[in-house]
């Protein structure tokens, strides 16, 4: 499902990530771990399409990005495969919890508002936020935020979905909760790949755990 | 700012050229319409032109008469086109109206513009001090050390005592200087003697100290070129002179002076003839408008209502295009290509460096020599929007920029266009941030577009200007005016507040809860 080969990526004249490989199959879930400024967030990015690279390749089901490929139809393509759920989530403060979920069905797949509705509250409750669909995220836990996120990039069907950080705004109690909707959605054939400095959950969570060296 | 006024100077001066070679039609244009429309300010008041505050609508005073009779005459009526009295010159030269009749004195300085008809009056001045203070006996005594003498801002009364080396203090309305004089701020009033005799002399505690000196002389002004509605009107002139009809305008309204015998040449200069026109103004300005009678502000508030109304509708034009251009101007220059960004910048910083009375004028007297002729209300409402779409412009950036760049990735990594995340992400979350700055501006053009009577414009500012000085009570016709102002703002300001009420909803607390 994801194929990484040879990417690096600098930032003004500093390498944040060089000669990176990476691969992962369809419906797992990898943990890449690594020292702080190892660049993990930096390839997050680029597996989301957010960020253009330098040199190498990244292919996520299919859609390849190579090296010097602008901001456009390739990343847009790239960004369809995937979900992000940030660190910060960034969820839109000033939409609900459905109001979060529907927003992109609704203006990007042309969806009516009922059809986008009745998908998002089964997402909702997927991952277990049924009878908060009308809460503001001001509203919300910092985990009950986290999972509406997860529900937000659900509702645009990825194939990929790829978490920053998910356990560094969470109580040690509530991680629990993340762990079972991510194997919630590995039943479902969701490759998920989770950035974490957090070892204890890397285990626990991961199909396998790969290392990205710090650069230097 | 010099630069922008020696640009607007420069204009004026080409439309001079330009009015000189336009064909001689002017008298039979004025004869086609069927009238002769004078530029003059209402807010200029007894005796010149006034209007009428028990008969609203009704223009009164020696001006409006000496229209009439000059219309009569060339076989067509008059009709008075209010225009600020600073910009009669400029008015004229735009085309606003056929002359100019409203105690324009004829100075070289303005002859270089327009020219002028024969005098049709002139005036002497008259000094006024405190009866209660016998030291200012006359105007020599007005040099000694201290004293400071009130007068009329760039008057004929202005450059006499700045040539005779006299401490002054300029006004710019013709009855505080007079009741600065009685609160003892001043010394002496000096202003000519069609003035005195209406603001001065009528009251008590004042006296004329020592006798009438100067003169001055009024003439009508045309533009250039226009020699055959000149040559028709001196003749007017002429003939009102010898027939005795100006005299008679004169003595009704008790301004009939030596000066004016001479003038017209009239052999008797006999001033003690009854003036039934000055004494109906005295008493409709000293009855119970001093006093402030509840009917009589009541009939006043309703003539300040009209100018209430193109305030209102100035505002709502004038925000609108700030708005929407303001919004335009914002998007360029944060998501536009560097080269319309950078229009953006130059428009935002051109526009706010510039005083917005430069920019009126250049829209309203400038184009018009470039052959754009806006209307008035036009450039009143597109000054005030031009105006104010750079600092619209700003509030948008700055709740533009607010929002966190994680929101715009967010909605990015969700499919959504660039087009997309600012439409529904950003700019809603923008708005509510904007809100209280776009009302704090709202309400700051409400009172700013007062400015915009420099361009013949009657707003609510101008009416209460022109029904004062009517009324002699400034005191109570200004706190009515000052309540309007005061409770539409108040009802914006309300208005924002529910607004922003609503749309933030749910996510009041969003900032200060979700780490953004």
């Amino acid at each position: 499902m994801i194929r990484v080969r040879g990417l690096s990526k600098r930032f003004g004249g500093v390498a944040v990530l060089s000669g990176v490989d990476l691969d992962v199959g369809e419906g797992e879930i990898v943990c890449v771990t690594g020292p702080s400024g190892s660049g993990k967030t930096t390839l997050l990015r680029c597996l989301g399409g957010l960020e253009t690279i330098d040199s190498g390749t990244v292919t996520v089901g299919g859609v390849t990005i190579a090296a010097g490929a602008k901001d456009g139809a390739a990343l847009a393509k790239l960004r369809a495969k995937t979900g992000i759920v940030f660190q910060q989530f960034h969820l839109f403060p000033h939409l609900t919890a459905i109001g979060n979920v529907t927003l992109a069905p609704r203006f990007v797949r042309k969806e009516s508002p009922a059809e986008a509705r009745a998908a998002g509250e089964r997402l909702l409750a997927l991952v277990g936020l049924k009878g908060l669909e009308e809460r503001y995220p001001s509203e919300l836990s910092g985990g009950q935020q986290q999972r509406v996120a997860i529900a937000r990039s659900l509702a645009m069907e990825p194939r990929v979905l790829l978490y920053d950080e998910p356990t560094s705004s969470l109580d040690p109690d509530r991680k629990t909760d993340v762990l079972e909707v991510m194997r919630r959605l590995r039943d479902r054939r969701i490759t998920q790949v989770v950035v974490t400095h957090d070892l204890e959950f890397a285990r626990s969570a991961a199909d396998r755990v790969e290392t990205v060296p710090g650069t230097g | 700012m010099s630069t922008n006024s020696s640009r607007l100077f420069a204009t004026l001066a080409l439309a001079v050229a330009a009015s000189r070679t336009a064909a001689a039609d002017d008298l039979a244009r004025v004869r086609g319409a069927g009238v002769l429309r004078f530029g003059a300010d209402a807010e200029g008041g007894a005796p010149f032109v006034y209007e009428d505050p028990r008969e609203p609508g009704r223009l009164k005073g020696f001006e409006v008469e000496i229209a009439e009779l000059l219309a009569a005459r060339l076989g067509v009526r008059a009709e008075m086109k209010q225009h600020n009295w600073a910009e009669l010159v400029p008015g004229l030269v735009r085309g606003d109206f056929d002359v100019a009749l409203n105690g324009l004195e004829i100075t070289d300085y303005r002859e270089r513009e327009i020219d002028f008809s024969r005098a049709y009056y002139a005036c002497p001045l008259r000094l006024m001090a405190r009866r209660s203070d016998p030291s200012v006996a006359g105007f020599d005594d007005c040099r000694a050390r201290g004293r400071v003498v009130g007068t009329l801002r760039e008057s004929y009364a202005q450059r006499f005592l700045e040539a005779e080396g006299i401490d002054f203090r300029t006004y710019d309305d013709q009855v505080t200087p007079y009741l600065d004089l009685e609160a003892g701020r001043l010394d002496a009033v000096l202003m000519e003697e069609s003035i005195a005799l209406y603001y001065g002399a009528p009251r008590p505690a004042l006296r004329a100290a020592g006798p009438i000196f100067g003169e001055l002389r009024y003439g009508i002004g045309f533009r250039k070129g226009e020699t055959a509605l000149k040559g028709e009107i001196d003749a007017a002139l002429d003939a009102a002179a010898r027939d005795g009809s100006l005299r008679a305008i004169y003595e009704r309204w008790g301004l009939f002076n030596p000066l004016v015998a001479r003038l017209l040449g009239d052999p008797s200069p006999d001033t003690d003839a009854p003036a039934p026109s000055r004494d109906e103004f005295l008493e409709i300005a000293s009855g119970d408008g001093g006093g402030g009678g509840g009917g009589r502000l009541l009939s006043y508030a309703a003539l300040l209502l009209g100018g209430t109304a193109v305030t209102i509708a100035l505002t709502a034009c004038g925000m609108a295009l700030a708005m929407a251009l303001g919004l335009g101007l914002a998007l360029l220059r944060l998501y536009g290509p560097a080269a319309a960004g950078k229009a953006a910048v130059a428009y935002i910083e051109v526009v706010r460096g510039t005083p917005l009375l430069i920019q009126l004028l250049l829209l309203y007297y400038g184009l018009a020599q470039l052959g754009l002729k806006l209307p008035a209300f036009a450039a009143g409402a597109l000054g005030l929007g031009l105006n104010y779409a750079a600092s619209e412009a700003e509030n948008y950036r700055s709740g533009l920029q607010s929002v966190p760049r994680g929101q715009t990735e967010a909605a990015l990594s969700l499919g959504l266009t660039p087009l997309q995340s600012l439409r529904h992400v950003v700019v809603p979350q923008a708005v509510r941030v904007v809100i209280p700055s776009l009302t704090n501006d709202l309400i700051a053009m409400f009172k700013d577009s007062s400015i915009v009577s420099v361009i013949a414009i009657v707003e609510l500012t101008k009416a209460y200007q022109m029904l004062a000085p009517v009324s002699g009570n400034y005191f109570g016709i200004g706190l009515v005016a000052a309540a309007i102002y005061f409770s539409i703002g108040a009802l914006v300001a309300f208005g924002s507040r529910a607004l922003e009420r609503r749309l933030g909803a749910g996510w009041r607390a969003a900032r200060g809860a979700t780490p953004a």
